[in-house]
């Protein structure tokens, strides 16, 4: 319910909502106040008092805006409005004076600091601050810390915001960052001297107002005004996250998170932020065509011409990665069914139709995860498909909501109320609560894996039927950034993708790298970006783009279509996805219908209509067909992590940044068995 | 009459007196301090590089003739792994050693840095702190004797 209150804010009367705190108050009707520790996805700290504002007819002293909140105002004597200034003398001074204690300790390295030229210090003391310095004593120093191969220290550019802290205990969930001694003294330190294991600590680094947490892997290596930037989507998780990438010439040099309250917030993971090493090493740069065993280089032409021998009177069939964006994907489809082969992309056999969106996609979206007071997750690790997702979920369950957890054992970052891994206990639940809960209060977080087969269609219809009934929602957590786009544009067959793989001669692979196929008798042809699994064991490469290098759309785990931009070029002879197989098809002598990007997309736009309103989410409604009353039940809930979460994609195998993290997460794990 | 010769008078008047040109490559004119020559990389008199790679030259050169790459050099300093300026498209207008923080880049007092090539006007690091090294004392006395002008 909302609580105005009138207030004068600089002389000017507004109206604003009373449990705000001034600095958002003024933040709303335009008026800048700077500060270093608030931030509004943290708790409120008030130590850096960079904030100060007078409060009229109040203590004769500044107050910190970030802390005092509206209704804590008090009216004048005769009943007058209560007064906030923020650009009178006394604030003025106060800024000043606390700008000048801040850059007491802090040393004049700004140079060297990565930081520079996007440091809040740096701009703040140039708005606020004095133009001289007073202090002629000795700076204090402070010994840096090892956090571990993301995260660089300098600790005594530190300005004990705590910003570090409060972020690994709130949004990351693991106490690891301390701050100790009082004054002068105060350092952060990490308990025990440990490095991080977040997966979310890279954004300490966006965090940290100062130069104090810097990137290790772009530690030196650039400055922020030399930088093109392009705002894009990333293809790590499922979840879409909004990010930009900082490029320099043909160069990525790092990745940040850009703010989106319905997706990512303002965090990305490590794996988003620190992949940009992969996207340089182990990639294909040239056409390949296997000779006598061996993997030559060889001229596009050549490959399409061997492509063009080997389809004579074959049969073709094709399977698609996650990585791959919507566009490519349809092209291929097209190609391949004017061909009269089939395509699939549900390489693990689950049975998911495009007819039924509802059925892979749900009916929520993640932005319900705030809203519920129950939240059930059944066969899915958030932590190990988005650590962003996991953090929300974290947020749901401070806020006091009910988590339940049906799934093999994991190392969740919230209490649960319910903690089981067998189907029987699950039905017990499900029909406990049909009777409980309030209408549309519950929202199910279901894993792909123990809903795709023939045995997960009864958990899903239970699902779904638990739905209907509560009106509540559920979402449906996919492993890859595009495995809802792959099956929203039809790249399925109804003989499944074991009978397609054993049934074709030659196999087209586009971007597939999460195991080897049979090869027996048959012609692998690879498309992708980087030599992995899929480019070891292909007959012909094409090299393709990586999500970096063409613009794309690609739809997430709750079916939100985004479009991702280019950053840089293709290396080397490597093209755009989509047009190579556009030049397939003319040397095959397949009419697709497009010459370019914009008439590609008109095509997809024509059969899929939904796919052109980006960032839109799109309703589904629950359709359930089946009687489940005669189903039970059964058997234990599939374990969900099978591999390493930072190898889950051939980009970040890779890069050496993710061998580092996997490595220190192994022996920390080691570490921890011998203690216990 | 007189107007020759009061105009030979004036011509002998000059005979006489010293000349002002220069038997240029045998003789040279008086540098200022502040002249604005052939750029040069300096170092520390313990041999250390003293660019730190911070870029402001980048920055702020108006004909964008610097390039520079950096990263984390072994012993986790910050350094330059290529400082390139290009100086055909040098204006010469100083600004590079007015930002650099530590002195590193400098204009110093040579002007006769002619090529055969153009290729030879790309100047690299080497080259720069070889400059750097050859004109060092000439430099370091340049700076000193305007520093009570900063």
């Amino acid at each position: 319910m909302e609580d105005l209150k009138k207030i004068l804010i600089n002389g000017n009367e507004v109206e604003v909502e009373s449990s705000l705190t001034i600095l958002q108050a003024c933040e709303q009707h335009g008026i800048e106040i700077p500060r270093f520790c608030y931030h509004e996805r943290l708790s409120i700290a008030g130590n850096c008092r960079m904030c100060l504002v007078e409060v009229v007819g109040g203590p004769p002293k500044p107050a910190a805006s970030c802390a005092l909140q509206v209704k804590d105002l008090r009216p004048g004597r005769n009943g007058e409005m209560p007064e906030v200034k923020t650009n009178s003398k006394m604030v003025r001074q106060a800024r000043e004076g606390v700008m000048e204690f801040l850059l007491i300790n802090h040393p004049l390295d700004c140079p060297i600091c990565d930081q520079g030229g996007e440091c809040d210090l740096q701009d703040q003391a140039m708005a606020y601050g004095l133009d001289f310095s007073r202090y002629q004593e000795s700076k204090r120093s402070v010994e840096d810390i090892n956090l571990g191969p993301l995260v660089k220290t300098s600790m005594t550019r530190c300005i004990s915001c705590t910003r570090c802290v409060r972020f690994m205990t709130e949004v990351a969930g693991v106490s690891e960052l301390g701050q100790t001694g009082r004054g002068e003294d105060s350092e952060i330190i990490s308990y025990l001297g440990a490095s991080l294991s977040s997966e979310l600590q890279g954004n300490l680094i966006d965090l940290c107002p100062v130069g104090a947490l810097t990137s290790k892997p772009y530690a030196f290596t650039a400055r922020p005004w030399e930088l093109d930037k392009t705002e894009t989507i990333d293809v790590m998780d499922s979840l879409g996250s909004n990010i930009r990438i900082d490029s320099k010439g043909s160069r990525i040099m790092r990745i940040t998170p850009i703010n989106n309250d319905e997706i990512n917030e303002e965090w990305i993971s490590d794996k988003t932020r620190f992949i940009w090493d992969g996207l340089s090493r182990q990639r294909l740069d040239s056409p390949y065509i296997r000779v006598k065993g061996k993997l030559i280089k060889c001229s596009w032409n050549d490959a399409f011409c061997t492509i063009k021998e080997a389809l004579k009177g074959k049969k073709i069939g094709a399977i698609c990665g996650e990585l791959q964006p919507i566009e490519s994907i349809f092209a291929l489809r097209n190609l391949v069914g004017s061909l009269g082969g089939k395509t699939e992309c549900r390489i693990d056999g689950a049975l998911f139709w495009n007819k039924n969106r509802c059925d892979y996609v749900g009916n929520g979206s993640f932005a319900d995860i705030d809203k519920c007071r129950t939240i059930t997750i059944i066969g899915c690790d958030p932590n190990f498909q988005s650590p962003v997702l996991n953090s929300r979920v974290r947020r749901a369950w401070l806020r006091g909501a009910e988590i339940n957890y049906f799934g093999d054992k994991c190392e969740l970052s919230f209490e649960t109320i319910c903690n089981e891994s067998s189907l029987e206990k699950l039905n017990k639940f499900l029909i406990k609560k049909d009777k409980v809960i309030n209408d549309g209060d519950h929202l199910i977080i279901l894993g792909r894996e123990n809903i795709s087969g023939e045995s997960g269609k009864i958990l899903l219809e239970k699902v779904k039927n638990f739905c209907i009934n509560k009106n509540s929602k559920f979402i449906i957590i996919h492993s890859g950034a595009n495995s809802v786009g792959a099956i929203d544009v039809g790249f399925t067959s109804d003989v499944g993708c074991q009978k397609l793989l054993e049934s074709s001669d030659v196999i087209f692979n586009l971007g597939f790298d999460e195991m080897e196929l049979p090869k027996k008798d048959k012609l692998l042809i690879y498309q992708g970006s980087h030599g992995d699994v899929g480019a070891a064991n292909a007959d012909v490469i094409l090299p393709g783009a990586a999500y970096t290098e063409e613009s794309g759309i690609f739809v997430n785990s709750e079916g939100r279509p985004q479009m991702s931009n280019r950053v840089i070029f293709p290396p080397g002879d490597a093209k755009e996805n989509w047009a190579i197989i556009r030049a397939l098809s003319s040397e095959l002598g397949i009419d697709l219908n497009f010459n370019n990007l914009v008439d590609l997309r008109n095509e997809i736009y024509k059969e899929y209509g939904f796919l052109s309103e980006t960032n839109n989410l799109q309703e589904n409604q629950i359709k359930s067909d089946l009687d489940i009353s005669k189903f039970q039940l059964k058997g234990e809930i599939k374990a969900v992590v099978t591999k390493s979460y930072f190898f889950t994609n051939p980009i970040a195998r890779a890069s050496e940044t993710m061998a580092e993290l996997d490595k220190l997460k192994s022996t920390k794990q080691k570490k921890n068995v011998i203690s216990v | 009459m007189m107007d020759f010769v009061s105009g030979l008078k004036i011509g002998l008047r000059y005979f006489l007196k010293p000349k002002v040109t220069l038997n240029y490559p045998h003789e040279k004119g008086v540098l200022s301090p502040r002249f604005r020559g052939e750029h040069a990389l300096r170092r520390y008199p313990n041999g250390e590089e003293r660019c730190i790679a911070c870029k402001l030259c980048e920055a702020i050169c108006p004909a964008q003739a610097i390039s520079i790459d950096a990263e984390e050099r072994e012993d986790g300093s910050r350094r330059t792994t290529r400082y390139d300026i290009d100086m055909t498209k040098c204006i010469y207008c100083g600004f590079c050693q007015e930002a650099c923080p530590v002195d590193a880049i400098v204009e110093g007092p040579n002007f006769e840095f002619a090529t055969e090539t153009r290729g030879e006007l790309f100047y690299d690091k080497k080259k720069l702190l070889e400059n750097g090294d050859r004109w060092e004392q000439q430099i370091a006395r340049n700076i000193e004797s305007d520093s009570r002008f900063r």
